[in-house]
């Protein structure tokens, strides 16, 4: 199947075209792109459903989700669900969109698949800890020069690098 | 002038429709670039693809480029769009933490939810696994709250952190920005497979010239500059100049009273009169700025970055000079701005002073702009004009007239005594959002 898949585009060309829109969020609403804002008003609305009371209860929570507040009726969702509408139809487009999963040869599906839920775990933990992600922060925080938002970026890469060679075999 | 983000009012069609569209351009983007391939990603850390940096650096530095140079030509305000608040020590942590996340599990946020979209299982289980990793972190950041509000800079950017021009700091961005793209293609060219025979000398003209672009609108902006708060008032005045005309920003003494005892809101009155004025009286609370400095940017930021809540009060002798710092600080993005009408001269007309501390009576002939009230010594805030909304006796003051076993005069310390007229004004202040739209991770 993966005949079928057209190539990706050039990088530089996508990071243009990504620059181009991160400028066109900013000059239209003042805000920039992310994605981990939404995922968080997502989890809320869930256990809005199953327990309201305790969002209620739980600051952080209640600040999206408490009492009466819809956790939904927010740009970032809005925003989060047009990622997946545009994702999905570039990969239709594009040949992409199949059910698979991606891994290095050496490790089998399961494997592949628990480090996976593991590595959202602590990616989205450490996401709301930073307050952004590599999108709210590094990028859109790094296009208006905002301080913390490059120590981030030098923090996600640095992290990353200094364990890549523990997880070589992972990938490779 | 840019953001436009006043049309967009949460729950209409129209905020629904650009929030969407932003996103569907966002996702297909990191789509056709690859990053829905966990494997792509990964190999950012083995130097084999360096897809991840390249697209992410591409997108600051073109985004960077286009929102100071559209700020230097007077399209965008840049005090108008969220500047991600600088929590240093959170963001480092975070940041090393999400590096972890980002090799275990192959994607970050954005980009598994596009792998998800198009039915990568692996990261459809990473965004369920980030589902819980949200709802862990809502659960126990009451436990490090501490840590999770620390280090906090406000609005701090790179260039009044350096403390140079915001043109030369993307001047540096960008040059930074093409070292290391020319550093990845060799990295990929050895570290690849298949292995690459490597090229030291970049012989692209396309890349070239794209490059050559961006630095040449880096000079552009470093010629052009970035607008002063005059300019930006210059453009802006006839947004404001109405609200100066009409008077709507000059607000009674009494309502500002009021304000202070609303525990929702939080007054600050900045002082723009000198020193000596200050020394001799100001009303509680009062922070004294240097009219000349109160429009640097070091100010603007703190003052830009209060609280949502944050009612700014700018109080001169007369109105001339606050009203001359109410323009700067206004085209500065400063929301919630207000002058207290005719100054500190009506101040004290509305809330008199003890008269013991007087040395003669008002003089109320001396001109506009001037101090009338000839307090026999400094007296600061320690007065009862200072704080009339104060229901204790303020024992410090020593007023030979005044003794406070006399019980009939120290009922005139108390405010329940009306020792001011009820002032009857007119309510002017209303509370202007902040931006509403904050990064998408705000």
């Amino acid at each position: 199947m993966n005949g079928n898949a057209r190539p990706y585009l050039n990088p530089y060309v996508g990071g243009a075209l990504l620059g181009v829109l991160l400028f066109l969020t900013f000059f239209i609403t003042g805000g920039g792109l992310g994605a981990s804002a939404g995922l968080n008003r997502v989890q809320v609305a869930v256990l809005d459903f199953l327990a309201p009371a305790h969002v209620d209860r739980v600051g952080y929570m209640a600040e999206m989700g408490g009492g009466s507040r819809n956790p939904l009726n927010n740009s970032t969702v809005f925003m989060l669900l047009g990622t997946v509408l545009g994702g999905a139809l570039s990969g239709w487009s594009n040949g992409r969109l199949k059910l698979e999963i991606r891994k290095g040869p050496h490790i089998g599906n399961g494997t592949r698949l628990i480090l996976a839920f593991i590595g959202g775990f602590i990616m989205v933990y450490g996401a709301r800890l930073a307050r952004g992600c590599t999108s709210g922060q590094a990028l859109t925080g790094g296009a208006v020069l905002s301080a913390g938002s490059w120590a981030f970026m030098f923090a996600v890469f640095g992290g990353a690098y200094g364990l890549a060679w523990f997880l070589r075999r992972v990938w490779n | 002038m840019a953001p436009f983000d006043n049309l967009l009012h949460p729950g209409s069609l129209v905020y629904f429709l650009v929030f969407l569209l932003i996103g569907m351009g966002f996702g297909a983007i990191l789509e056709m670039s690859g990053f829905g391939d966990s494997r792509k990603l990964a190999a950012q850390f083995y130097f084999k693809d360096m897809t991840v940096l390249k697209v992410m650096f591409t997108g600051i530095v073109v985004a960077s480029v286009l929102i100071f140079l559209s700020s230097s030509l007077g399209l965008l305000n840049y005090d108008r769009i969220w500047v991600n608040p600088t929590y240093l020590w959170p963001e480092i942590v975070g940041g090393l933490i999400m590096g972890v996340g980002f090799i275990v599990g192959g994607f970050c946020p954005g980009t598994s939810v596009v792998a998800a979209a198009t039915l990568k299982l692996d990261g459809i289980i990473f965004v369920l696994g980030g589902l819980f990793g949200v709802w862990a972190f809502g659960e126990s950041v009451g436990s490090f709250e501490g840590f999770f509000y620390s280090s906090s800079y406000g609005r701090l950017t790179l260039f009044d952190w350096l403390g140079i021009s915001p043109g030369v700091v993307i001047l540096l961005v960008t040059l930074m920005a093409l070292a290391m793209f020319y550093l990845a293609e060799i990295a990929e060219a050895y570290f690849g497979e298949p292995k690459q025979a490597i090229s030291w000398r970049p012989r692209n003209t396309l890349k070239m010239s794209a490059a050559a672009l961006l630095v040449t609108a880096c000079g552009l902006m470093l010629v052009l500059g970035q607008p002063s708060p005059e300019d930006k008032w210059a453009r802006l005045q006839s947004n404001w100049s109405k609200n100066l005309t009409d008077r709507e920003v000059y607000v009674h003494p009494g309502e500002v009273l009021e304000l202070k005892k609303n525990a929702s809101i939080a007054v600050r009155i900045l002082d723009v009169r000198s020193e000596a004025d200050y020394n001799l009286f100001h009303i509680a609370g009062a922070q004294r700025f240097d009219p000349a400095e109160i429009v640097n940017s070091a100010t603007v930021n703190r003052l830009v970055s209060a609280p949502g809540n944050t009612v700014f009060f700018l109080i001169s002798n007369g109105e001339e000079a606050s009203t001359l710092a109410w323009k700067g600080l206004k085209a500065s993005g400063v929301l919630n701005l207000y002058i207290i009408g005719g100054g500190i001269n009506k101040w004290l007309e509305v809330f008199p002073p003890e008269p013991c501390l007087l040395a003669k009576a008002e003089d109320k002939s001396s001109g506009h702009g001037q101090f009338p009230y000839d307090f026999r010594y400094a007296v600061g805030d320690q007065s009862r004009a200072a704080h009339p909304d104060s229901i204790r006796p303020q024992p410090w003051l020593k007023c030979p007239e005044i003794t406070q076993t006399d019980p009939a005069t120290a009922a005139t310390w108390l405010p329940t005594s009306r020792w001011f007229a009820p002032p009857m004004y007119e309510k002017k202040v209303k509370l202007q959002r902040k931006v509403a739209v904050k990064g998408g991770c705000g």
